[in-house]
Order: structure tokens, then C-alpha cells, then sequence
């Protein structure tokens, strides 16, 4: 028997938030079958164990299916330009520090347009969690090959499949100094929660892979639930455990990879607060 | 003030005002002698300003330092320059554009540096001799440089304290260096008894208030931060990079911050979510960078997040010349968002200006929420000059926030004045989700025609409702002048010398420098013109830019027509001049 | 039975969002199904709380399942836009069949007789309610063919 499967007895809530408290009332137009609604309900859960006032949650985010959460939550929300959500929440995060800034968007605006932001995102190591819903399609604009895709997926813009080798953005991540990586599945959102919580506890830049399944454009991916691999990735501050770990990586190993030391970002050099008119020494003769 | 006049010799009168041009090659150290000539000018109490120009090596390359020193404060170079003084004559022809010379010039170079090349010394001008090597052997780590500095300084008559001082101030981390290069800049002074010709400067102005020396970069950088500017985000770009420079460590200062951006795309974004979160955001960039930063700008002008983008505009299209100004960013400033997205667009007219024109850009973004776009260029932006201290600008409007709790809140509400306020993240009970996406009051996205509308004619109308007070523009000369000239920028600079040259020829004009482009404020535009008979638009770009927008605007009295050219060039006073009489005359 | 009224909780919330899906995307018949689905977890909630003697529900977040989710709980991935009733009541039979099991197995378990016989007892429960759901598809009509058809293709938002 499952040691989760307590019989100790279970006082009720006591917290002062659920998680219907971060949920808005404006509800989700995806494609019912879509993984999203797996993370809008995960998210909700993890923010709601954290504690955090939906008033100091900033959900920040890009273009395409996934990127339209902000409206979904009950926090503060960015729906910003395609592929640009890292930097919005860079600059959000960097101007105001006590906010929890979380970036959420596709695999398509997250690796492609976006993907020289997420190398530099994962380099300046800001403080914050960067959730991405890979379906392995653009699915807003109507299914064409994204970063993930699998090289032989035929589709319009791409007949016979794009011959490309797959975009590994754990690897990437791990390469390019993310703190925290970790790999989830939307057929599991308590699980998910899980990865969330740690992912936004933990300091520096926080990188969840989430697999989501496209209902409407990929429909053999309602196939991922048989072959997900709960709690197969064990994390480790390592870096070169971890990279030796992705070597045999089937891209459907679930858990936390990598859980580093880095110092978050933080400015450097001296700080003050001077009067502004000091700044004028610098120009009188 | 100490005189090197030989005894005896005519003594030439005093001038208001001397131009000169130092150039040179690879380590002869040419900027670091013209710097040090502008802070001698400016410590022994005379306006200046000075540019550079450079070869395309990154190290080593031929440069030219061209000063202008007054008793009043200018804004542009002179016609020509009354004295070239080479260390070396390296490939020093390629300046002979910029550094125009006459019968009354002076050139000084060292004879074992060869002639000078004929494209300056067709001009007719003197030629003098001095021989900097050597000169500079002759004193232990001297440096040919700092001989020609003295040998300038005391064709200037500049007093050898003043001198000094910049030498000090320039060196003061080597202090070993000191004494050798006084030294040098001793032989240098001496070796000028032998010259004739003396371009001697008339005693400077009585002080009159504090003055500063900058650039207007350094300006543009100290203007955002008293409108408020507390995050930055930066992508180097020549030649905005010095006002980013400047802004790092000021910012650190006054409790703001500079984050380096990986591209102008990550840049203009990061402006856009510190902005979003609260505080006043403000990048710089030129060219090249701001064709990035457009789709962003549309989303600033979208969910209404106030924002300045500087433009340090240089030559153009495309990579262009980095290190030359234009006045062709305006098309895309004006026009270059997708869809009808209104926002604000500014232009400084001097490198004082810079700091004016960046506070108001803040103060107006903040307050109407939008992205103001400032035009500055790259003759303002790197151009040090001596200017008296800014006046301060009376404090704006800031940013309207929503009071936490409000119930019902709409970000985007439908108010007299077309602002509505902003819910900043932290407030509890407005939590809402800015968008790029058409949106009705309440922020979610919308699809309808009426929203649409509706949101086009608040964006358009806060702008459009505004009291921009009198810092739309500048007006100056006769207002009643049947003649009238306007333009934008830095050609305001050589317009108003020429205006001054034409009035002592009895020609009237009156000038309108235009600092706020858009929203185009026609009704004044218009009242400034009034009973003008004919109307010059001037401005330094290929294809009439200004010229066009306000023939699309505004209704212009009587003949309209344009002079423009365009940039790798600056206009001068005189050809300005020499344009209006005839045109006066037409 | 804090994790029997929790399986509960989540059911009937997680009923409730796919009525709101449903509606959504304009099937009506199977969002009212699934609100009337959700209406009555509520009441399986409600009974399990005044059993107990609790003001509220525990916290369904401090739970972990075997399954991803709870017994009770519809997984997203099962959903489509033209599903017919026939398809909701087979998800509500299998969610009501997991739960039964579930408790079949805390009742057979190594555990204080008193846990057994309250797991027991909502095995019992559970099974009564895969009845009336069968009750309730064997008076629904199974889909035809090509109940998934849709002639209009995908259309763009963004």
C-alpha cells in the first residue's frame, strides 16, 4: 500500500486562499481534450500551497493556445507579443523584485522566435519559473512543426515533416545555466502542482517542460499517458550527472532533473540612494 | 592670462569666437588632445562644443577633433575652421568635408610628416611648421600630441592655467604622466612664438551662473532620471551606447537599475514588463534598433504601458554610417507601427535640450500611458559642449494609478480624458491582464467592432485632449516675418546663426522648431504661421521627411518648399544664410 | 474519509469545469449532464461532511493518489468538443468503478477493523452510484457513426 494512502486522520483546510481563489472568472476557450486546463488547474493548486497572494502574482506570457492563461488566473497578467514573454517578465521582475513573476507559454513561441531569450533567460538566472506547454505543434495557427516536433511529421507547411533533429530544451537549459529543470506531464496536474511549488521556491531561473497534448492537432498524443514515466528523473545539483542523464533521455521521463546552486540574479556593484540633483557634479566645470 | 607675443609684433584683434580642428593617426592621441583643449576652454570660462570624426579602425586609425570655442554659447561648427593642426596627415584628407578651410585659415604641421594634402591647402590657407617629433623627444616621455595642444593653446591665447588644469584633470589617474606632458605642452607654446598669424580669443564672458560640460547623451540620460526613469534595459548600438553607459552607475545611484539585454527585441520588452509592474522605463538605441523595437512599441501603444524609447538616429537606411547624423528615423517614428497606434514623438533641438525633451518624454509617457518615441541624433548625442546649467522644467503630471480595491475596476475604462487609471501589480482587488489583443473596458480580449472602436478613439483622444503647454516647440525671431522656417532637431543650431546673419542683412524670419512631432499639434502649428507668405521646412534627410508629414498634417500658408539634404554632413550656418536671402528674393 | 469526502470535493469541481468547457464550445446536452454530475458529488461531499461532523472540506491539495488524480476525478485528456451524453456517463461509470475499487482495496487492507469497515462501507456506496449511472446510459442512445464529424475546419484566434 502506497504510504501516501495515510490513515492518519486529515484535519480540514486551514489556509486563508484555495485554489478556486486564483482561478478568474473568464473561462478558457481551448479545445476541450487540451492539456492546458491541467496546468491552470495545477498552477492554481501550487500557488494556493504557497501561500502567495494572487495580488503579487504576475502570470506573464507570449502568443499561441497556452499563452492566453493570464486571463485564466486571477493574478496580475501580461499577454505580450510572440516569443517576447521572458523578456517582459525579466524587466517585470528586475523593476519589482517582491512580485512572483511566472512566464508561461508554447513550445513554439518558447523555442522558436523565443528561443534566443530562453538561452539568455536561463544565463541571467532571474528569479523566476518559466512554465512551457509542449505540444509539439503551433497549434493557434493551425498545426505546423514547432521546435519539438518529431522530424518526420507531415504536415502542410512541411510535407513529409521538417527532416529536423528536435529542439532539447532541457539540455539547453541545463547548458545555459537554468537553476531548477524539471520535466511534468498535464495527465497528472497534482503532480504538476508538485513541480510548480518547488520550481517557484526554488531561487534563480525555474524551467518546467510540461508535455500537453494537443487534442485538436495531435491527437495520438492522448497516447502520452501510457507512456509518461512518473518520478523518473530524481534531481541532482550535478551538473554532469544531469547531462549524463539526458543522454538517455527519452523525453518522457517526468520529474525534477537538475536543482543547482546558482546565486540568483542580483545587481551588481554599489547601490545608493542619493538625492538626483548629486548626479549634476558629474557635469559642473 | 599670459601672452607668448613676440614684443613688438601687431597685436591682431580679439576674436568672439575661434574654430579648430587637431587630426592625426594611429595612438597620436588626437581626441585626448582635443579633449583636454575643451576643458581648458571651458574652465577658463568660454562656451564650446566638439566633435569627432574617425576612420573606421577600432584602434589606431587616423581621428579629427573639431572644437568651436565662444564667448556665447553655440550650437553648431562654424563655415570653416581657422586653424588644422596634424600631428600626422595619415589619411587625414578623408575629414576634408568636415574640416573646410579658407584663405584666412591657418594649417600647422609637422615637416617631417610631409606636406599637407592638397585638399586643404587648395583652400589657400597659411601654413605654418612645427615639429612636433622632435620637439617632443626633446622632453623626457613627451609626446607630440601634447606639444601641438601648446602650440594651439597659445594661438588661441588660452591662459597656460587653464591648460594645466585640463591636463591635470584629464591625467589625474597617472599622475607619472603630469609633468612630462606639461612639459611637452611648454615646447609646444614656445615653438608657436614663430607663428605669425594668431587666432587670439577676446576675454570670456563675465560668469554668469553655473555651466556644465556634456554630451547630449549624458543629457538625454540625466533627463530621464529626474522624469522618474528608475529601470533600464540596454542593447549597445553606436552611438546611443554612451547614454546607457552613462545610466548604469547613475541609476545605481538614485536606487534604479540598468540590465543588459541580449537583443533590442529582449530590450524594448524588458522596458515594457518593468513598466507594466510599475516603474517608469526608458531605453536608447538608433536606427537599426528601432525597426526591432516597433512591434513592441505597438504593444505599448495596445495595453497602454507608458514607455521612451531614445533614438540616437545616424545615417541610414539599413547599418548606414554608425558614426554620422540624419534626421531619417522621423518616417518610422511617425509611421512605423502596424495598425493606427497613436503615441508621442519628440524631438530635441540642442544638446542642452536633450535633458528637457527626455524629462518631458517621461512626464507625458507616464501621465498619457503610452510609448514617446525621442529623435535625438548623433551630432547631438556625442557632441560635448559647454552650456549653462539647464533650467529646471516645471514637475507633470505622473502616472494615474487605480487605488487597490476599486470595485468593478476597468483598466481600460472609457474616461473624459482618455486616460484610465493603472492598476500596478501589488494593488489588491485590480488585478487585471494587460493585452495586445483588442480588448473592451475590462481588459479581456475582444473581437467586436464596437470595443474597437471604442478603445482606437480613447488611445487616440488622450493624446489628441492633452495641454502640451508651450514645449510643443520653440519659437523664436520676428513672429509677424513674412518668412518663416521649420524644422526639428539639430538643424535648429545653424538656422538660428543663419537667422541671425539674415536679420543684420535685413532679412526677417521667424523660425519654429518643432520638439513635440506627434500627436502634430496643427492649430498651433498654424497660429505660429500665420501671415507667413512663405515657408521653408528644413531638415537633413534624403526625402523630405518633416517636409511631407506637414503637408499631409497641417494647412501651410502660402509657398511651401523644402530644403533638405542629407545626413554624413552637417549644415552650416552660412549655406542656410545664403538659401533664405535668396529665397527671399524669389 | 478525509480522502473519501477530498475525492469527492475534487470530482464534483472538476465536473463543474467540464460543464463550463462544454458550454464553452456550445454542447449543451453534455454540459448540463456533467453540471448535474457535479451537483451530485456535491451532495456525496455533503453527506460525507455532515457524517463526520465537518465545516469543511479538507484540503485537496495535501493529497496524493495512486492515479494522477483522484479516484473520482475526470481526466482532461478524455474530453472532445461533439461528445455525446453516451461518452460523459462512460466517464462518470468509470470514475464511479475506480472509486469502488479504491475503497475495495482500503477494505481488504491490513488496517484497524474500524477504517476497514468505513472503506467498506464507500465501496458500497460507490458501487450503488455505478448503478444508477448504467441505469442512466442504458436510457441514453449510444453515438452513431461519425459522431466526432466536423465538416468546418480549425479556425484561428491570434
Amino acid at each position: 500500500m502506497n504510504e501516501a494512502l495515510s490513515t492518519a486522520p486529515v484535519a480540514p483546510a486551514s489556509h486563508a486562499l484555495a485554489a478556486a481563489d486564483y482561478k478568474s472568472d473568464i473561462k478558457p476557450v481551448w479545445c476541450p481534450g487540451c492539456g492546458d486546463f491541467g496546468v491552470v488547474n495545477a498552477l492554481a493548486k501550487a500557488l494556493a500551497k504557497l501561500g502567495l497572494e494572487p495580488r503579487n502574482v504576475a502570470v506573464v506570457s507570449g502568443i499561441g493556445c497556452s499563452s492566453r492563461i493570464p486571463a485564466y488566473m486571477s493574478s496580475y497578467g501580461f499577454h505580450g507579443v510572440h516569443g517576447r514573454a521572458l523578456a517582459a517578465g525579466t524587466g517585470l521582475k528586475i523593476a519589482r523584485p517582491d512580485l512572483t513573476v511566472i512566464v508561461t507559454g508554447g513550445d513554439g513561441d518558447g523555442y522558436s522566435i523565443g528561443g534566443n531569450h530562453f538561452l539568455h533567460a536561463c544565463r541571467r538566472n532571474v528569479d523566476m519559473t518559466y512554465i512551457v506547454m509542449d505540444n509539439r505543434v503551433y497549434g493557434m495557427t493551425k498545426g505546423q512543426p514547432s521546435p519539438t516536433t518529431e522530424p518526420d511529421w507531415d504536415s502542410k507547411l512541411s510535407p513529409e515533416g521538417t527532416g529536423l533533429r528536435e529542439f532539447q530544451p532541457m539540455v539547453i537549459a541545463l547548458a545555459s545555466g537554468a537553476n531548477f529543470i524539471a520535466r511534468a506531464f498535464t495527465g497528472d496536474p497534482n503532480g504538476l502542482a508538485d513541480v510548480i511549488v518547488q520550481a517557484v521556491q526554488h531561487p534563480g531561473f525555474s524551467f518546467v517542460e510540461v508535455l500537453s497534448p494537443c487534442v485538436t492537432f495531435r491527437p495520438e498524443q492522448k497516447e502520452w499517458k501510457k507512456i509518461v514515466r512518473s518520478d523518473a528523473l530524481r534531481p541532482t545539483s550535478d551538473l554532469s550527472r544531469a547531462a549524463r542523464r539526458m543522454l538517455r533521455d527519452t523525453g518522457f521521463e517526468l520529474g525534477v532533473l537538475y536543482a543547482g546552486e546558482r546565486p540568483a540574479y542580483a545587481p551588481r556593484g554599489p547601490r545608493a540612494m542619493r538625492p538626483v540633483t548629486d548626479l549634476e557634479a558629474r557635469f559642473e566645470l | 592670462m599670459q601672452q607668448t607675443d613676440t614684443p613688438g609684433a601687431v597685436q591682431p584683434p580679439r576674436r568672439d569666437g575661434v574654430s579648430i580642428a587637431l587630426a592625426g593617426s594611429g595612438g597620436a592621441g588626437v581626441m585626448t588632445a582635443g579633449n583636454m583643449l575643451l576643458e581648458a576652454a571651458a574652465h577658463a570660462g568660454y562656451y564650446a562644443l566638439m566633435t569627432r570624426s574617425s576612420g573606421p579602425q577600432i584602434r589606431g586609425g587616423e581621428a579629427a577633433a573639431m572644437l568651436r570655442i565662444a564667448k556665447q554659447p553655440v550650437h553648431c561648427m562654424e563655415d570653416r575652421f581657422d586653424v588644422l593642426a596634424a600631428v600626422d596627415w595619415e589619411n587625414v584628407q578623408r575629414f576634408n568635408a568636415e574640416i573646410p578651410l579658407g584663405a584666412s585659415s591657418l594649417i600647422v604641421g609637422d615637416p617631417d610628416q610631409g606636406d599637407p594634402p592638397e585638399v586643404f591647402t587648395r583652400s589657400g590657407a597659411e601654413r605654418a611648421q612645427v615639429p612636433l617629433k622632435k620637439l617632443a623627444k626633446s622632453v623626457p616621455e613627451g609626446r607630440a600630441n601634447m606639444v601641438l595642444l601648446g602650440t594651439v593653446a597659445a594661438l588661441l591665447g588660452l591662459p597656460d592655467e587653464a591648460i594645466a588644469h585640463a591636463v591635470e584633470k584629464t591625467l589625474g589617474k597617472r599622475p607619472a604622466a603630469l609633468a612630462p606632458s606639461l612639459a611637452a605642452v611648454a615646447a609646444g607654446r614656445t615653438a608657436a612664438d614663430a607663428i605669425e598669424r594668431k587666432y587670439l580669443l577676446a576675454a570670456p564672458p563675465a560668469a554668469s551662473g553655473p555651466r556644465w560640460l556634456l554630451t547630449g547623451n549624458e543629457a538625454a540620460g540625466y533627463g530621464a532620471i529626474k522624469g522618474g526613469v528608475r529601470f533600464v534595459a540596454a542593447y549597445p548600438i553606436t552611438p546611443a551606447t554612451e547614454l546607457l553607459e552613462w545610466l548604469s552607475p547613475a541609476l545605481a545611484e538614485v536606487g534604479g537599475t540598468l540590465v543588459q539585454a541580449e537583443d533590442e527585441l529582449a530590450s524594448i520588452n524588458m522596458v515594457i514588463g518593468g513598466s507594466y509592474g510599475g516603474v517608469p522605463a526608458l531605453t536608447a538605441t538608433s536606427g537599426p534598433g528601432l525597426s526591432l523595437m516597433i512591434e513592441a512599441l505597438g504593444l505599448a501603444v495596445a495595453a497602454e504601458v507608458p514607455l521612451v524609447v531614445v533614438d540616437v538616429m545616424r545615417v541610414g537606411p539599413s547599418t548606414g554610417i554608425p558614426t554620422k547624423s540624419e534626421q531619417g528615423d522621423l518616417n518610422i517614428a511617425l509611421h512605423g507601427l502596424h495598425g493606427d497606434a497613436p503615441h508621442l514623438v519628440l524631438a530635441p533641438n540642442s544638446v542642452a535640450d536633450c535633458l528637457r525633451t527626455t524629462q518631458w518624454a517621461v512626464q507625458l509617457a507616464e501621465a498619457l500611458q503610452a510609448p514617446a518615441i525621442v529623435l535625438s541624433d548623433q551630432f547631438l548625442g556625442q557632441t560635448r559642449a559647454v552650456v549653462d546649467r539647464p533650467a529646471e522644467l516645471a514637475a507633470a503630471a505622473s502616472r494615474e494609478l487605480a487605488a487597490a480595491g476599486a470595485p468593478g475596476y476597468r483598466r481600460y475604462a472609457l474616461t473624459a480624458s482618455g486616460v484610465s487609471p493603472m492598476a500596478i501589480p501589488g494593488t489588491a482587488g485590480v488585478a487585471y491582464t494587460a493585452d495586445g489583443l483588442e480588448h473592451g473596458e475590462r481588459g479581456a480580449p475582444s473581437s467586436q467592432a464596437t470595443d474597437h472602436f471604442a478603445q482606437l478613439d480613447k488611445r487616440r483622444d488622450k493624446l489628441d485632449a492633452w495641454d502640451y503647454g508651450d514645449g510643443w516647440a520653440d519659437l523664436e525671431g520676428d513672429p509677424a516675418a513674412p518668412l518663416a522656417v521649420v524644422t526639428f532637431g539639430s538643424c535648429t543650431g545653424p538656422i538660428r546663426e543663419a537667422l541671425a546673419r539674415a536679420v543684420a542683412d535685413g532679412v526677417a524670419a521667424r523660425l519654429v522648431s518643432l520638439r513635440l512631432l506627434a500627436p502634430m499639434r496643427a492649430a498651433r502649428l498654424a497660429a505660429a504661421l500665420e501671415g507667413a507668405s512663405r515657408v521653408l521646412v528644413i531638415e537633413q534627410n534624403h526625402s523630405a521627411q518633416l517636409y511631407k508629414y506637414l503637408r499631409a498634417e497641417c494647412d501651410l500658408p502660402g509657398r511651401v518648399s523644402s530644403l533638405h539634404r542629407a545626413g554624413a554632413l552637417q549644415f552650416h550656418a552660412g549655406e542656410i544664410h545664403r538659401h533664405l536671402l535668396e529665397w527671399s528674393r524669389a | 474519509m478525509a480522502y473519501a469526502c477530498a475525492m469527492e470535493v475534487e470530482a464534483a469541481e472538476r465536473y463543474a469545469e467540464l460543464a463550463d468547457q462544454m458550454s464553452t464550445h456550445h454542447n449543451r446536452e453534455v454540459a448540463e449532464l456533467f453540471a448535474k454530475l457535479a451537483r451530485i458529488e456535491g451532495k456525496h461531499r455533503d453527506q460525507i461532511l455532515a457524517k463526520m461532523g465537518w465545516a469543511s472540506p479538507p484540503d485537496t491539495a495535501v493529497f496524493r493518489w495512486e492515479t494522477p488524480e483522484g479516484a473520482e476525478t475526470t481526466d482532461y485528456g478524455e474530453l472532445h468538443y461533439l461528445m455525446q451524453p453516451y461518452h460523459a456517463l462512460k466517464l462518470a461509470e468509470h470514475n464511479e468503478q475506480r472509486a469502488a475499487e479504491f475503497f475495495a482495496r482500503f477494505a481488504a487492507a491490513r488496517l484497524p477493523a474500524d477504517v476497514r469497515a468505513a472503506a467498506a462501507e464507500m465501496a458500497d456506496e460507490e458501487r450503488e452510484h455505478v448503478r444508477l449511472i448504467q441505469e442512466w446510459l442504458a436510457r441514453v442512445e449510444p453515438p452513431e457513426a461519425g459522431w466526432d464529424e466536423d465538416p468546418d475546419p480549425p479556425a484561428v484566434a491570434d
